[in-house]
């Protein structure tokens, strides 16, 4: 299949969905945004980019590492731990939208709600995401989607991102059989 | 990597990425929730055939707080004060599903005979053997050291680092010798002729035995233990004298450099190697490297045991 979001279709993307949470949020003066490491931080810090151009205020944004709380810790090697950053107004009380690259098993959203309520207790969790690429093995859903990409299991979803990669572009390898 | 047995089984990279965890960890104890599922359901013994206040209790609240449970096991009240052999000690925890075992023994070499035997298949975490290494308290010290004085580096190139007093017995300074070194640091022996070991030369530091001349050239300073236990020859003439010539008083503190740290690894000889002023004092990190010394054991049973030990290679 190939490149399936090239750069301007990404940018495109990232301010629908900025778009999207200020409206169901009334504004931006109760939301915390919280990317999970690594390129959910990097979306969370465009995303507020964007947000904070439209309101013309600053939003709290921070990232949230969700290694210590993965259900496949002993399926895998043991895995660095990436920062987790939670910006001055905490969590308690906030309407939190957690930001990540790629949706798939849903299982990396589970751990992060765990991580989340050892910090504090959200009004709301929300959840943004780049791609959905369906085969959820848990009932979680997306609230702000980027782009559905309906994959067979054997294909892979690659993000790049700019600040890591060079390029914003999201591609899909392997045959879709 | 399953065990840890000394600084020399670890890379640079290695011990950074322990640092670095240890750096994320330490979050965990500061936040209002102070525990992890992490290691649920994974069973860690503290084997302590020799005294210990800070090091058994730091693995057992680091266990803790990464929901391992944890059994405790002294000399004093267990089968080895009626003569049970390490074998037969390592056999009845293996039947018991200990998933690892963090041992400190009075001989040299223990936790290296109880990895390589057959005796158990769980990891074996070396707490302090005889007078050989003490690696988790290296890393606890390098941890407090950066945090402290590398002004953001992940490693600890260019700052000069003395080590003084009885390093013949100290498995601490050895660990910490050879850690620092690797880490880019300059380390700096200081200790009376007769406290030091044979082969010294080979060591990778600097010797000193006039604590004057090197103290205000040093970024830390770290206090060793005279180990009154272990005194059982004239090291020194009296203690008197050897507070004198190698302890850390007032005097000493002023010449010391503005922001240099003073360390000791506990249990503090108030008075011998240490004054009261200096080890109370605004530059001494000693209360701080005992809660440091927590998270570095959870970064140490967090990438010894949370992944997969049979693919288990990342560290």
């Amino acid at each position: 299949m190939g490149l399936v979001l090239p750069a301007p279709d990404l940018t495109r993307a990232l301010t629908r969905i900025s778009h999207e949470i200020l409206e169901r949020n009334a504004g931006s003066a109760n939301i915390t945004l919280l990317g999970i490491p690594t390129r959910g931080a990097h979306l969370a810090r465009r995303i507020a980019e964007i947000i904070t151009k439209i309101e013309n205020a600053p939003v709290q944004v921070g990232t949230l590492d969700i290694t210590l709380h993965r259900d496949d810790l002993r399926l895998r090697p043991p895995r660095a731990l990436m920062p987790t950053v939670i910006p001055a107004l905490g969590v308690e009380g906030r309407d939190v939208i957690l930001i990540d690259d790629v949706l798939y098993s849903g299982r990396t959203i589970r751990a992060a709600l765990d991580a989340l309520g050892e910090i504090g207790r959200p009004k709301t969790v929300q959840l943004a995401i780049l791609v959905d690429r369906g085969h959820r093995e848990l009932p979680i859903r997306a609230d702000y989607v980027g782009k559905n990409i309906p994959t067979s299991l054997e294909q892979s979803v690659i993000v790049h991102l700019t600040e890591l990669d060079g390029v914003d572009e999201v591609l899909v390898e392997g045959s879709a059989e | 990597m399953k065990h840890l047995l000394s600084i020399n089984d670890l890379s640079k990279g290695d011990a950074i990425s322990i640092l670095d965890t240890a750096q994320e960890l330490a979050r965990v104890s500061d936040g209002p929730m102070k525990k992890l599922p992490t290691l649920r359901g994974r069973t860690i013994v503290n084997l302590f055939a020799e005294d210990s206040t800070r090091t058994r209790i730091s693995f057992e609240a680091a266990a803790k707080r990464l929901s391992a449970d944890v059994i405790n096991f002294s000399a004093k009240g267990s089968s080895i004060s009626k003569g049970e052999s390490l074998k037969d000690t390592a056999q009845t925890l293996q039947a018991m599903g200990a998933d690892a075992v963090i041992i400190r023994h009075g001989a040299s070499g223990a936790a290296q005979r109880l990895a390589d035997s057959q005796w158990m298949s769980g990891s074996v975490i070396n707490a302090g053997d005889g007078t050989h290494e003490h690696p988790s308290q290296a890393l606890l010290d390098a941890f407090t050291i950066r945090k402290h004085l590398s002004k953001g580096a992940s490693d600890l190139a260019g700052l000069r680092i003395a080590i003084v007093g009885d390093v013949l017995h100290s498995r601490v300074a050895r660990s910490n010798v050879l850690l620092l070194s690797k880490l880019g640091a300059q380390v700096i022996l200081v200790a009376p002729p007769t406290l030091l070991p044979v082969g010294i030369e080979s060591w990778p530091c600097e010797i000193s035995y006039d604590l004057d001349a090197v103290i205000n050239s040093v970024d830390a300073i770290m206090m060793l233990r005279i180990q009154m236990e272990r005194m059982n020859e004239l090291f020194f003439p009296n203690a008197r004298e050897y507070s004198r010539y190698f302890g850390l008083n007032s005097d000493r503190m002023k010449a010391l450099k503005p922001d240099a740290i003073v360390m000791h690894p506990g249990p503090m000889n108030r008075g011998l190697e240490i004054t009261a002023d200096a080890a109370d004092g605004a530059r001494s990190v000693i209360v701080e490297q005992v809660a440091n010394g927590v998270s570095i054991r959870m970064a140490i049973l967090y990438l010894l045991l949370a992944g997969s030990q049979e693919i288990g290679a990342a560290l």
